[in-house]
């Protein structure tokens, strides 16, 4: 390969022409500004779906006013939210309507336009070219093209609020005939996952090709860093399981506005009178079509988290990482049996109960490579000499954090245990650990170890430090009450749990929970003005500020379009940190011997 | 607040005659749970410490120990194996997929909607009347066929289930509109009720008592409210309540009426 | 703007790396909605199937050749230009346009009279599947058509050479594709 731009697929402007605002920050095609755009949205759409929880736990710390609530004298939060909302909060309590419209939107938002675009479209676009030292990605528009339909199916998604009937409010999980005969707000879910998936679609195509086809001379798949490991896994994933989705949501759709009866049984009686509809159809059909997606989905969400992890270790450990054929075996494994675990969300479905049993094997076996991943991550800080910066205290704490969440999946993926368990709040519990302390706060290292690259300057790490414990202490104030609060038996997605009086004994706990969520959420300050301020009065740097040995660090901060003034050559392997004999304690995989 | 809000912890009651057997693999699996969680912290923590950067330490470049790392996957494996066939598979056939020999059990059929959970017992006779979708209104909510003879001695009841001690119940569920889940925490264990589906669940109690019965699973807006009580009673309390509900029902009949459901807004 | 093949890791080139990829997701959605149909028409009691009379199966025979016949124009059209002979090239593209042309014209046919028949989108799970299965395989052959289209414009152009011709290949993976799905759904919809 002579030069940089034999790497297929032809830019829509040629170098070094001064290009317009629009072209070069807009409807960008450069990856960097792509990852960027992506990365800006998706905190914000974060910060969004963080929000509408607040006021769900606002509702679930005092769900009922006490014996001596008096109307006349609110407290402050409660007349404003009674100002802001006065018929969905009426003296601040909420009502079911809007309480099932904040659920099912949250959940949403967080995974859809949240976390995955974050962990795989923002860090993916940005670090992964560089990674394998290619220019860009092998389909530059067709990017762009991705960025936009996730803004517009995003907005679409947000824009149901304003529907007649309000925004969705069947779960995130829409399980029909509830979702079929929903208000008009769950037809926009539907629409606007369709786009997204779209977007999804389009990015998961790049990400194969560009880290099949445009790694660099000499970086074989061997010497391929981790995370472009998990990212191209987690594209895998993507591009095979979303589409089954869609399928589910064309039905889904059909039966909304169309009149069929894909989900609706015979004889349906919605209201007094039998549901004017041919019938014949299976609820539980969605389910399936919907999981078959959604379990791939979370190791969407978890890969790209593992990834970033397996990185900060190694660059701040100053060691090659343990077992790294071991680590991308695993991450292999696991995204092949996450497509067959799904109706582990589904033992008390009404599915057949003999599928139960292969379900749980299978699930249980999945356990194993993730087990084997964090064993890996473990081992990999025996015999280094650990740096505590910032991201890797964000990266050490995903280890226990992500184990937590992983080992409250056994009793649920147990389905004697699950019968007790399933549609409890430990559920909630169990997956907001992975996700939450687990996978954000992995993305949240990851903002701190590559803004450098990213703007040329350094998140201040006093700052940081503050964020990361007010950010792990108060996330475990929030989710662990909530494991407590399942095993007692309170189901998930009551606007007023205090209605039922077998949770009563453990309401107390929503009162922690409501005020650690609260503390998380001002916890985050710190962060978004760090975010802000360093963009301008960070510590400035160079290339290479953490000493780290992968290709993203071989080129300027922030790099220029085109990426490397040279297409990079590779003599060894992404960790070779402490090399004996080595006159410095990291030798970059680009580095002549 | 409410002073009966509690900061309770561990697991409810149990009052099936499973729920031990339920409740010792919970606790096990949780022993074994915090038993990794334990013994890796302290590795962790220990590594935090131990490989800390600071004066004359050095990272080491080769590793060793790379097969002995896939001891603890091949324990986990190991017990999780284990766990399935010694426990899994058999507890899941004897609960969910066979029921207690009909003969020996009481059976209610359970027609679940928003927001009420409708019983019908089959009474004195054993045979449940006919339920049709055209029947059902208001007053009528499971489309019971009046004309049909087995109805006559048929019991249906709202949001109630009365049910002798130390005999299995068996419900035969289906709902009317959306997907609904019958939970009663105390006997660990639930089932969704799937509109166009017959799903089961059987319990037998032991405790007698009064024990919740809740909704685990989004029906719409009334899930919250959607509660009912097993009332858990002796053979002989249980025969009274019957004859008496039978005496009532030559009167009137039970003519509470549900909850409409919210308007059909689909397009 | 060239099509120059570039070296890539593995050989192939970035678009057809890319159009595989995009089929292997194609086959997903499909094959998400015809796993439906199947599990709804073995399990369920109410998928009533029309009688065999109403289904009209010779013309869809008819149909079914028109479009295989077209995937197999496509293959001379792709030969023709290894060749680089750009008349031949344009002369079997256009016939692959006709090919899906008349598909789509016996389709609305079939539609129109089956509609008529009482076959609806909503008269019973059978219908439904029927429209939303043949309706989507549609959609993806109006856009081969549009990418056809594109082949023949750039092609009388000179676009493609022997050496490359890189969009003509993919091109025509698209539309085997489209081929191949229609080559599904005409038995399970029609015959069995």
């Amino acid at each position: 390969m002579t030069d940089a731009h034999a790497h297929g697929g032809a830019h829509a402007h040629g170098h070094g022409e001064p290009q317009g605002f629009i072209w070069k920050y807009v409807f960008s095609v450069d990856h960097k500004v792509i990852g960027i755009q992506y990365l800006i949205t998706s905190l914000l759409f974060l910060l969004i779906g963080f929000t509408m929880m607040l006021l769900m736990r606002w509702q679930l710390a005092v769900p009922t006013p006490a014996d001596d609530f008096d109307p006349e004298k609110l407290g402050m939060i409660r007349s404003l939210l009674n100002w802001i909302f006065p018929e969905s909060m009426p003296f601040g309590f909420m009502d079911p309507v809007f309480y099932n419209q904040l659920g099912a939107m949250h959940g949403t938002i967080m995974i859809f336009l949240g976390v995955v675009p974050l962990g795989v479209a923002a860090f993916g676009n940005y670090v992964m070219p560089l990674q394998i030292g290619a220019p860009d990605m092998a389909f530059p528009r067709l990017n762009m093209m991705s960025y936009w339909t996730y803004l517009v199916g995003g907005i679409v998604i947000m824009s149901s609020f304003l529907a007649d009937g309000g925004a969705p409010q069947s779960g995130w999980t829409s399980y029909a005939p509830l979702s079929v005969v929903a208000p008009a707000g769950q037809t926009y879910w539907l629409i606007g996952m369709v786009i997204i998936i779209t977007s999804s679609l389009f990015g998961a195509i790049n990400f194969i090709v560009t880290t099949l086809n445009m790694r660099a001379k000499g970086l074989t798949l061997g010497r391929m860093p981790v995370f472009c490991w998990a990212q191209l896994v987690t594209a895998v994933l993507l591009l095979l399981a979303f589409p089954v989705l869609e399928a589910g949501a064309i039905l889904q759709l059909l039966d909304r506005v169309a009149g069929t009866s894909f989900y609706i049984p015979k004889d349906m009686i919605y209201g007094a009178t039998v549901f004017p509809r041919a019938g014949g159809g299976s609820p539980i059909l969605w389910q399936h079509l919907f999981w078959f997606l959604a379990h791939p989905e979370v190791y969407v969400l978890l890969l790209p988290a593992m990834g970033i992890v397996a990185e900060i270790i190694a660059t701040n450990t100053r060691k090659p990482l343990f077992g790294y054929k071991e680590l991308v075996g695993s991450m292999i494994v696991i995204g092949i049996l996450s497509f067959v675990v799904w109706a582990h969300h589904m033992f008390l479905s009404g599915m057949r109960t003999s599928l139960a049993n292969l379900f749980v094997t299978t699930t249980m076996t999945i356990s194993i490579p993730s087990v084997a991943v964090l064993t890996c991550l473990l081992l990999s800080l025996r015999g280094g000499t650990i740096r505590y910066n910032t991201p890797m205290l964000f990266a050490l704490a995903f280890l226990p954090m992500f184990g937590i969440g992983g080992l409250t999946g056994l009793p649920l993926g147990f389905a004697p245990t699950d019968m007790h368990l399933h549609d409890t709040y430990y559920v909630i519990g169990h997956f907001h650990y992975v996700v939450a302390p687990g996978s954000l706060i992995a993305l949240l290292g990851g903002t701190y170890y590559w803004y450098p690259k990213m703007f040329g300057r350094k998140m201040n790490e006093t700052l940081g430090k503050v964020h990361f414990w007010m950010t792990v202490i108060p996330m475990n104030f929030v989710f662990f009450p909530m494991l407590i609060q399942g095993m007692y038996g309170m189901q998930r997605r009551l606007a007023t749990p205090t209605d039922q009086w077998h949770n009563l004994p453990v309401q107390g706990w929503s009162m922690m929970i409501g005020i650690a969520a609260a503390v998380l959420m001002v916890g985050q300050l710190p962060f978004l003005f760090n975010f802000v301020w360093s963009l301008k009065n960070g510590e400035k740097v160079g290339e290479n500020p953490w000493n780290a040995t992968t290709l993203e660090w071989a080129c300027p901060s922030p790099p220029p379009h085109g990426n490397f003034a040279k297409e990079p050559e590779v003599f060894r392997g992404p960790y070779e940190y402490s090399v004996p004999g080595h006159k410095t304690d990291y030798w970059p995989q680009d580095e002549a011997a | 607040m409410n002073e009966e809000w509690g900061y309770e912890w561990g697991l409810p009651l149990a009052a099936s005659s499973y729920a031990a057997d339920i409740d010792w693999l919970m606790w096990l699996l949780h022993a074994v749970m915090i038993f990794i969680f334990v013994a890796w912290g302290i590795f962790f923590v220990y590594c935090l410490f131990r490989y800390r950067a600071r004066e004359g330490q050095t990272a080491v470049y080769h590793q060793s120990g790379e097969s002995a790392s896939f001891i603890p996957d091949g324990l986990v494996l190991a017990f999780e194996i284990w766990l399935i066939l010694a426990f899994g598979i058999p507890l899941w056939a004897a609960i969910k997929q066979q029921t207690p020999p009909v003969d020996e059990s009481l059976t209610v059929n359970l027609i679940g909607q928003q927001f009420a959970w409708n019983f019908q017992y089959p009474g004195p006779d054993g045979q449940f009347g006919r339920r049709e979708a055209s029947l059902v209104t208001a007053e009528n909510a499971i489309g019971l066929d009046p004309d049909d003879p087995a109805s006559k001695d048929d019991i249906v009841t709202i949001n109630n289930l009365n049910v002798p001690i130390d005999k299995p119940t068996i419900l035969r569920m289906t709902s009317k509109d959306v997907i609904h889940s019958f939970q009663v925490t105390n006997f660990r264990n639930k089932q969704d009720l799937v509109p166009g589906l017959e799903t089961m669940l059987w319990f037998e109690p032991t405790v007698a008592g009064k024990y919740e019965i809740g909704c685990a699973q989004l029906c719409g807006l009334g899930h919250t409210k959607m509660v009912g009580n097993v009332f858990v009673q002796t053979q002989a309390e249980f025969d009274e309540w019957q004859k008496q509900q039978l005496a009532e029902k030559t009167g009137t009949a039970d003519a509470r009426s549900v909850l409409p459901a919210t308007t059909d807004s689909r397009s | 703007m060239s099509t120059a093949i570039a070296e890539t890791n593995t050989g192939i080139s970035n678009a057809k790396l890319g159009i595989w990829s995009f089929l292997a997701s194609e086959i997903m959605l499909f094959g998400g909605l015809i796993s439906a149909y199947v599990i709804l028409r073995s399990g369920s009691a109410h998928m009533v199937m029309p009688p065999r009379s109403m289904m009209g199966v010779p013309l869809a025979t008819f149909n079914t050749f028109a479009l295989i016949t077209s995937s197999v124009t496509m293959v001379l059209a792709l030969a023709a230009i290894q060749e680089g002979n750009i008349e031949k090239f344009k002369r079997w593209i256009l016939c692959t346009i006709g090919g899906g042309v008349i598909f789509l014209a016996v389709k609305a046919y079939e539609y129109q009279h089956k509609w008529h028949e009482g076959i609806t989108l909503s008269s019973n799970l059978f219908g439904s599947f029927y429209y939303t299965l043949t309706g989507l395989h549609v959609i993806h052959v109006i856009g081969g058509l549009g990418l056809m289209t594109y082949i023949f414009v750039a092609g009388s152009r000179g676009r493609f050479t022997p050496d490359s011709h890189d969009r003509v290949e993919c091109a025509g993976l698209y539309w085997h594709f489209v081929d191949l799905v229609w080559v599904i759904l005409f038995p399970i919809l029609y015959l069995l």
